[in-house]
């Protein structure tokens, strides 16, 4: 087998536009999968008990099925509930809903850890319940769960790929097309593994420069 | 008793008036009824074996326990609960608790600093975000604060970057600030080596000789003897004794609190009382 490239090279532009659409589908999902999945916490931990009960339903649904099988439903079921949706929308909607689901099970566990002594001594200087949460348990938390944010935001990258079933224009549909065209299927999907592989690492390397910069807040020990 | 120290103020109304308070958790009743006056411009302090109860009413006074019955006057004001005249108990409004509650300051056995501030930072957090005040007039105050325990050059520094002596004065200049009427203590040296021990112990001596009301529970028997004006002894939730220091330590002594001590004569503090 040969590996042949420059197939590719004449087809740059739309290699380039299919790298964007996955660039910027798997950042606002991150964040918004985030922010959502903070909102989940905040209400799991501080809301109603019935509150609570429903949204752990609604993330061990989400956890407990495949993310292929969830996009699945929302973009061909959902027109038999009227919701009919394009699918960059349907892709941005489903990759957000899926890991608010994690982010929230990180963030429960964040809220957690924070030791229950730096609330009493907020307590104990007259912070109210709200400034509580926004001066001392948000950031200790962002602090605590920043690895496994990273982590998340890891594996997320490449669950973008799974959109280009349902026709979002990103780079497993935009090559795996390409190769199919061209007949070099495998070549096709060698250079998309290499693109996955390197947004990974500068993911990982952006984590690893956030720590470094966040170990000073470290919990100190006595 | 040194000379050095000022008398206690004036008016007679106490510190902390504690009456009657019991704390249930389920079963067990760790306060069995428990009456206190702690005297203002002096320091009191907290002894007894672990799980006597001292802390529990510690906190009861900090309001981070609430008490199961029973009341808690903070210069005569009612904390938490307001007492009808049959007895009968009703929460006071959060505003008002909250009021109550910025009268007293709370230094933890565990520093509980927070570790995403700087020691300035920790210490200016409730100025700017309660009291509203500017962050430079925050800062100000706050660097005042930390050369009172001997820390302006550490204002910088992250809790991590310091050592359990120095997180702990930061903690109590973290209290400081707010200017409480009232500082309570829970076993502040009981996480540090002997070493960091007497910089802290240092730092609540000068607090004492300033004429500060301190409640300060502890386990150093030596700082008891020579700081406290009062001294109050728990055993199993109940307040057994509570005098002067020549009172509870002197002959005769009440052969509980004797047992007690033999503990720490044995480690050399006989020389102390």
């Amino acid at each position: 087998m040969t590996l042949d490239f420059g197939l590719m090279l004449d087809k740059m532009p739309e290699i380039l536009s299919g790298l964007w659409v996955t660039l910027w589908m798997w950042v606002v999902s991150t964040i918004l999968g985030a922010a959502l999945g903070f909102l989940v916490a905040t209400a799991r931990r501080y809301g109603p008990a019935a509150v609570n009960w429903f949204l752990k339903l609604c993330v061990e649904i989400l956890r407990g099925t495949p993310f292929l099988v969830q996009l699945f439903l929302l973009y061909f079921g959902g027109p038999f509930v009227g919701l009919r949706l394009e699918p960059v929308p349907a892709g941005l909607i489903g990759l957000t809903i899926y890991a608010s689901a994690y982010f929230s099970e990180i963030f429960r566990a964040g809220f957690q850890a924070v030791p229950r002594g730096h609330v009493e001594a907020a307590e104990c200087v007259g912070l109210s319940r709200t400034q509580i949460l926004r001066r001392i348990i948000a950031p200790e938390m962002t602090m605590l769960v920043l690895p496994q944010c990273v982590n998340m935001a890891i594996i997320l990258i490449k669950e973008t790929a799974i959109l280009s079933i349902i026709t979002v224009p990103e780079m497993t549909m935009v090559i795996g097309a390409i190769g199919s065209q061209q007949y070099a299927f495998v070549d096709a999907m060698f250079l998309l593994a290499i693109f996955y592989w390197v947004l990974v690492e500068i993911c990982g390397f952006l984590g690893r420069l956030a720590e470094a910069r966040l170990s000073k807040f470290r919990f100190a020990v006595s | 008793m040194s000379s050095t120290r000022p008398s206690p103020a004036t008016d007679d109304i106490p510190a902390v008036t504690v009456k009657g308070v019991t704390k249930r958790f389920g079963d067990t009743e760790v306060l069995q009824g428990i009456d206190l006056s702690v005297p203002t411009g002096a320091t009191t302090c907290l002894i007894g074996p672990s799980g006597s109860g001292k802390s529990t009413l510690l906190r009861c006074i900090a309001f981070l326990e609430e008490a199961t019955t029973g009341t808690i006057l903070i210069h005569g004001d009612p904390l938490g609960f307001a007492e009808g005249p049959n007895g009968q108990r009703s929460r006071l409004s959060p505003q008002k608790i909250r009021a109550v509650r910025s009268r007293i300051g709370m230094v933890f056995q565990q520093f509980n600093l927070w570790p995403h501030m700087t020691a300035l930072g920790n210490v200016c957090e409730a100025l700017v975000t309660v009291r509203k005040m500017k962050r430079s007039e925050a800062e100000d105050l706050g660097m005042a604060q930390l050369s009172r325990v001997g820390l302006e050059n550490r204002a910088g520094h992250y809790p991590s970057e310091l050592s359990g002596g120095q997180q702990q004065r930061v903690a109590i200049a973290r209290a400081l600030a707010l200017d409480p009427e009232i500082l309570l203590f829970d076993e502040p040296t009981a996480s540090l080596d002997p070493e960091l021990t007497g910089e802290v112990l240092n730092v609540m001596r000068d607090l004492a000789d300033s004429g500060m009301t301190l409640l300060v529970v502890t386990h150093e028997i030596g700082f008891a003897a020579t700081v406290g004006r009062r001294i109050a002894f728990l055993d199993h939730g109940k307040l057994l004794l509570n005098g002067t220091p020549q009172e509870l330590f002197g002959e005769p002594r009440h052969p509980r609190l004797g047992q007690f001590l033999e503990t720490y004569l044995d480690r050399g503090a006989a020389t102390l009382l």
